[in-house]
């Protein structure tokens, strides 16, 4: 590791709160993303699947 | 007579535009249905693994930058979104184009699947870049060239989206969302070569296709990781969307009644 100890990962001589927040949005926001995306089809999974229930 | 020459025009055109099998069969819902279903799990895992391991190397491994000191190692997120951001763009615009040309109702679902995380990716890389701009220039955010041109590109995201969802009729909605995509790539090259039209503060490319980086090994590499597997999650997420719109689209199609996702068996 580049660094000596884990502090010093987290504080990154000072620019820790620059990094660690950028880290941080590119996992929530494509987090979101994914996540939607697979809301999405199981909510259009599920309208068909009704939709063969009420007309089989 | 004039009906004869019309005919011939259309078949003509066609058979200059003849295209190779795979290519009619990923227009068919059914098709495209079943291979994306095949392809999502291997994206999922390998934007999983390149993207955990190009982070991890980039934040604890890679050596820090004698200029910029620890702030560069936002670089493995920034300029994976950046370059995602442009190539969505672009993806989406020559979906829409094959929409458009070969009348293929699958072409304006992906590109309908682009937006959304087209625009995730263009606010990440503004986001990250205006953080990154605090501990290096001293500002969050400079109206320069290349960060207006992206700025440009998000509201392009925005209007393609807005236009989109106005028009009900997903045939006609996806015609003016290919047309608006295409017009928009106009932006692309400007984004591209604004740092290098105007004087800017932003840095040239990191990285380019033909040149040797000028980075070591331990530095570029794991920004080769996050690029990919931002390829990858963008991949995955598209896949998705698409099956997700092919389910609410196609629901007098036969196939679809009698799909495993459907009947459980």
């Amino acid at each position: 590791m580049y660094f000596e100890s884990l502090d010093e990962l987290l504080n990154m001589a000072g620019h820790g709160f620059y990094v660690w927040s950028c880290y941080g949005l590119f996992v929530a926001l494509l987090g979101i993303n994914v996540w939607h995306a697979r809301w999405q089809h199981l909510k259009a999974l599920k309208q068909v699947k009704a939709l063969v229930r009420r007309n089989p | 007579m004039k009906r004869n020459i019309e005919k011939e025009m259309v078949f003509m055109t066609q058979s200059i535009w003849r295209m190779p099998r795979w290519f009619h069969q990923m227009g068919s819902p059914k098709w495209f249905y079943d291979f994306a279903g095949i392809l999502q799990p291997w994206f999922a895992v390998a934007a999983f693994v390149l993207l955990t391991w190009g982070a991890i190397w980039g934040l604890a491994f890679a050596p820090a930058d004698y200029q910029q000191g620890n702030s560069f190692r936002i670089m493995y997120v920034h300029v994976p979104a950046a370059i995602l951001s442009q190539s969505i763009f672009l993806g989406m615009a020559i979906a829409g184009a094959i929409g458009l040309i070969w009348k293929m109702k699958v072409a304006f679902m992906v590109a309908r699947s682009c937006i959304a995380i087209g625009a995730t990716f263009t606010a990440i890389a503004l986001l990250t870049g205006a953080i990154w701009g605090k501990p290096t220039w001293g500002a969050y955010w400079v109206w320069d060239a290349r960060l207006t041109s992206t700025l440009v590109l998000f509201f392009l995201y925005a209007g393609v989206m807005a236009l989109n969802q106005a028009i009900t009729e997903r045939q006609v909605a996806g015609k003016a969302t290919a047309i608006l995509a295409i017009v928009g790539t106009i932006n692309i090259p400007i984004i591209k070569y604004s740092v290098e039209w105007w004087n800017t503060l932003h840095q040239s490319s990191s990285f380019t296709l033909t040149d040797k980086p000028s980075m070591p090994a331990d530095m570029y590499l794991p920004l080769l990781l996050t690029v990919l597997g931002s390829y990858c999650l963008f991949a995955l997420v598209v896949l998705i969307r698409t099956r997700a719109q092919i389910l609410q689209t196609q629901t007098s199609a036969s196939w679809l009644m009698q799909h495993r996702d459907i009947t459980g068996a």
